[in-house]
């Protein structure tokens, strides 16, 4: 019998061209995020408020990940960004291949914020890495303060925390003490946001975190 | 969910580093999978299972070795292992710790018969 030592990382392929993302991005001065959370949590949403504060201040583009349609491409094409949908056709998560091809169809000059929107889905995503200088995880209220317990490697890997709907907290069962609490314990390190895109409420946090972020 | 393809990447990584004369004596494909990787093992074991007989390793069997999670302390200078994921001492308290390991999804070693 014959042993052959390999010892290579199985998602190696998927790292080298994360870091070729990360090479372009950086030579261009574009800060880049991969936002991830759920179905349903309200990814577009806080994109599509982003978008409409901070857009008189720097250029956006925008990759869509979603299983079937292109629907989130649609909602952001109205405020006259770039973007690029890309469709998995059953994919739980976009790779970094996925995510390369997609930003060879953006003309990435000036852009100084490019959001990737990943496929909603609180498993699978957390492991690939695309290439962007921050994950960010969005928890809506109403899927539980628990979550960061139950999904300790999305919330590990992410740098930034949004609590999202928090307007309906006096409607749902959800101590968002407690899901902050949780959410720390997972990730000591985690910044946290608290918006509602029905009121407006801590978008303007948020967008001042991407701001002090953008690299002139 | 996605450890179909991951077992798909994992055929072409043995695929990469073993002689194609080779393929067919693949007894074994050796792997580290740590408890935070994202990875059911159980189900990567059957997803391989399922489409090795499409690839050149039909006579191969996958053999998961599992990774514990653990957690360094850089405050009270331990190792622990945790079991729920969390970045917290289970010593101390402490908030600053450096994962040891449970994060690995590697291919470490591949057997052949000669």
């Amino acid at each position: 019998m014959d042993i052959i030592t390999i010892e290579r990382k199985v998602l190696e392929k998927n790292d080298e061209i994360a870091l070729q993302i990360r090479n372009k991005l950086k030579i261009n001065k574009t800060f880049a995020v991969n936002i991830v959370s759920s179905p349903g949590s309200g990814k577009t949403s806080i994109l599509e408020r982003t978008i409409e504060s901070l857009k008189s201040k720097i250029q956006f583009a925008v990759i869509e990940g979603d299983v079937q349609t292109n629907f989130d491409a649609e909602r952001v094409k109205k405020y006259n960004v770039p973007v690029v949908q890309i469709v998995t056709n059953g994919g739980c998560h976009l790779d970094a291949k996925l995510v390369k091809d997609a930003l060879d169809k953006i003309k990435l000059k000036g852009i100084k914020f490019l959001v990737i929107e990943n496929v909603g889905n609180l498993v699978c995503p957390a492991g690939y890495d695309l290439g962007e200088d921050h994950k960010v995880v969005v928890l809506s209220t109403t899927e539980g303060d628990d979550k960061p317990l139950k999904y300790p490697k999305m919330f590990i890997n992410s740098s930034v925390l949004i609590v999202n709907k928090i307007d309906l907290l006096p409607y749902v069962n959800c101590n968002i003490k407690e899901l902050k609490e949780n959410a720390l314990k997972i990730n000591p390190n985690l910044i946290i946001f608290e918006t509602s895109c029905t009121t407006g409420d801590g978008i303007e946090e948020w967008c001042n975190w991407v701001m002090m972020n953008i690299i002139e | 969910m996605h450890e179909l393809s991951i077992a798909q990447n994992i055929i072409e990584i043995v695929k990469e580093n073993v002689n194609e004369e080779d393929y067919g004596n693949v007894k074994s494909i050796i792997l580290e999978i740590g408890e935070l990787s994202g990875i059911v093992a159980d189900s990567l074991q059957f997803c391989f299972d399922a489409i090795k007989s499409e690839t050149p390793f039909q006579n191969a069997e996958m053999k998961i070795n599992n990774i514990p999670f653990k957690l360094f302390c850089n405050i009270c200078k331990s190792v622990t292992t945790n079991t729920i994921g969390t970045c917290l001492c289970t010593k101390c308290g402490g908030t600053d710790t450096n994962i040891v390991s449970g994060t690995e999804m590697r291919i470490t070693e591949v057997e052949i018969n000669s």
